[in-house]
């Protein structure tokens, strides 16, 4: 794979109130092998959380597409199928 | 130990952004009974039998949230009935937790179960480690006969297959000081005369059955009434947000609070007054001190320590002394502690100075019920100028690092850490009582006791996993003041 998947975890307050602050952990949680795969920033409010259409906090956006109610076995799933479709 | 934000947690944070939403927009009363229906809909996965029972279980959920004790709740009184008692007390009720008879799993006590792994082997190391020979094997299968068994465990420890397993009840195991058992019913119930609200049984209970009573209403309604209401906040809590130096000042007043303290200042005068103390007592040949800043140590040493009593520095908290500092300047003012804590809640209780206190989960509802983003709020200055190290209280060893540096000869003050009051910390304890009671010498003079492991940043109500608490409470400490040494 000749790209990095950008994951933006939104650290806003609602986001952190429902659990953000375990994404933050995700570099340190990434398998070795997908570690230089991904590009990881902390953002402030991506705004998502009052957009109910949008689902349940926290928030994360992977390539740009949001992800709701995320969690770091579920963010590291994601991230797995982005690397597995392309590489 | 259960993950902090695990779904029993994130359901309750969420009952509480939804009462602190209507009851901002004026309507709790009317409102408040749609929760349970509208967390559990038609069509929804349930997490029991079924959405009626879970709707049942969060309507149990709204009253502790709104403050009150649901031992004794049968469904005869409206949710709306509640919201109502909530707004019109004039003061927050003991005991501080409440159980959910409703949502306690009545657990089977604690016991070893052989699994299907049981390879019914011929050197049997599980019958014949067993002390009270109550396994024999039958159908190439141990079995434990439970009328003999002593829960000594030493079966699954020599069982070469792991096919031997504990069946803990996670309440009783996550409590120091065995307050915790089972009525006739199989049901959890607190025994208030051994327990020291450390908060483990509501972290750790896997249902939710475990939960503090709210006090956000109360506050909430002071703010609306128009009082003049004070944030007091924990050094942990500034651990708890994404912020700037000014920021949680910032929406804190955003969210009503007329003015904002920070709990550090009250921890540097702790801070300063211990170490006098600390130099009195070494001078006047006692053998050790003890900090006294943790409400669940002190009360563990009250009920279940008594020969270290005579060595509980008596300088008060530093909730005591923010509050202090808030009333001597707005002796009308409402003041509130915004802390990680659940003993802080009864120790707020007892302290004419202390009006409320709110949990971490409490705040970081209202400020989404208010649709407030702390690291967008505008920078506003704090209260006073607190030390590093009156910040650096919210973590295991910041206590005695205070008092150290205050004292005249910090070569003579030899800490120890309890860190965490599980029960290893309680046996710890305990050694330090005989020590006290026999005047011998034990290596330390002064020990800190933090009853949550990790120091108040892993209370049990905050937001914030430990780790990245710890890195947001080490800029905090980064930006105090440095004492001039």
């Amino acid at each position: 794979m000749d790209r990095k998947v950008r994951v933006s975890i939104c650290s806003g307050t609602a986001c952190f109130v429902m659990g953000a602050s375990d994404l933050l952990l995700l570099e340190e949680s990434l398998p070795q092998a997908l570690r230089p795969l991904v590009e990881i920033d902390g953002s402030t409010c991506l705004g998502f959380c009052r957009d109910r259409a949008k689902g349940k906090a926290p928030f994360v956006l992977i390539d740009g597409v949001v992800m709701s109610e995320a969690t770091l076995p579920r963010l590291i799933a994601r991230i797995r199928e982005i690397v597995d479709a392309e590489s | 130990m259960l993950n902090l934000n695990n779904n029993a947690a994130l359901i309750r944070r969420e009952i509480l952004v939804r009462i602190a939403r209507l009851q901002l927009e004026g309507r709790l009363e009317e409102g408040v009974r749609a929760i349970p229906r509208e967390m559990a809909p038609k069509g929804s996965e349930p997490f029991r039998c079924c959405i009626y029972h879970d709707r049942a279980i969060l309507e149990t959920r709204v009253i502790a949230r709104l403050g009150h004790s649901v031992e004794e709740y049968d469904g005869e009184r409206e949710l709306s009935e509640y919201a109502r008692d909530a707004l019109a007390r004039e003061r927050p009720t003991e005991p501080m937790l409440t159980v959910l008879d409703e949502a306690c799993n009545a657990c089977v006590k604690t016991h070893y179960m052989v699994t299907n792994a049981c390879q019914g082997c011929v050197a049997r190391p599980c019958a014949m480690n067993c002390p009270r020979q109550c396994i024999e094997v039958t159908s190439h299968k141990a079995n434990i006969d439970p009328s003999k068994c002593v829960n000594c465990g030493l079966c699954m420890q020599n069982c070469p297959y792991h096919a031997i397993v504990k069946i803990p009840v996670p309440c009783e195991e996550a409590c120091p000081v065995g307050a915790i058992a089972k009525d006739e019913n199989g049901k959890e119930r607190i025994d208030y005369s051994k327990c020291i609200l450390c908060g483990a049984c509501m972290r750790e209970c896997p249902f939710g059955a475990m939960m503090d009573k709210g006090q956000l209403v109360d506050v909430l309604r002071r703010i609306m009434d128009g009082r003049r209401v004070v944030a007091l906040y924990a050094p942990a809590i500034a651990a708890q947000f994404r912020a700037d130096v000014g920021q949680l000042e910032g929406a804190l007043a955003k969210a009503g609070f007329s003015a904002s303290y920070e709990v550090a200042l009250g921890a540097d005068k702790t801070s300063e007054l211990e170490a006098r103390e600390f130099e009195e007592r070494m001078e006047r040949g006692d053998i050790l001190m003890t900090t006294s800043c943790c409400s669940a140590y002190v009360r563990a040493v009250k009920i279940h320590v008594p020969d270290l009593i005579p060595c509980v520095s008596d300088t008060r908290s530093p909730m005591h002394y923010a509050a202090e500092l808030a009333k001597e300047r707005d002796p009308d003012c409402v003041t509130v502690f915004v802390g990680p804590c659940l003993a802080k809640r009864k120790e707020g209780i007892d302290d004419p100075l202390v009006d409320y206190v709110i949990s971490a989960e409490e705040l970081g509802a209202l400020f989404v019920a208010r649709e407030i983003d702390v690291s967008e709020c505008e920078r506003v200055p704090q209260s006073g100028e607190p030390t590093a190290s009156g910040r650096d209280y919210a973590r295991s060893g910041g206590v005695s690092e205070a008092v150290r540096l205050r004292v005249a000869r910090p070569e003579s003050l030899k800490p120890f850490v309890i860190n965490g009051l599980d029960r290893a910390g309680m046996r710890q304890l305990a050694e330090f009582g005989k020590a006290a009671a026999t005047k011998k010498e034990c290596g330390s003079n002064l020990v800190e006791v933090m009853a949550c492991a990790g120091g108040c940043i892993a209370g049990p109500s905050v937001i914030t996993n430990q780790k990245v608490a710890l890195a947001l409470l080490k800029v905090y400490v980064g930006n105090g003041a440095k004492r001039g040494e």
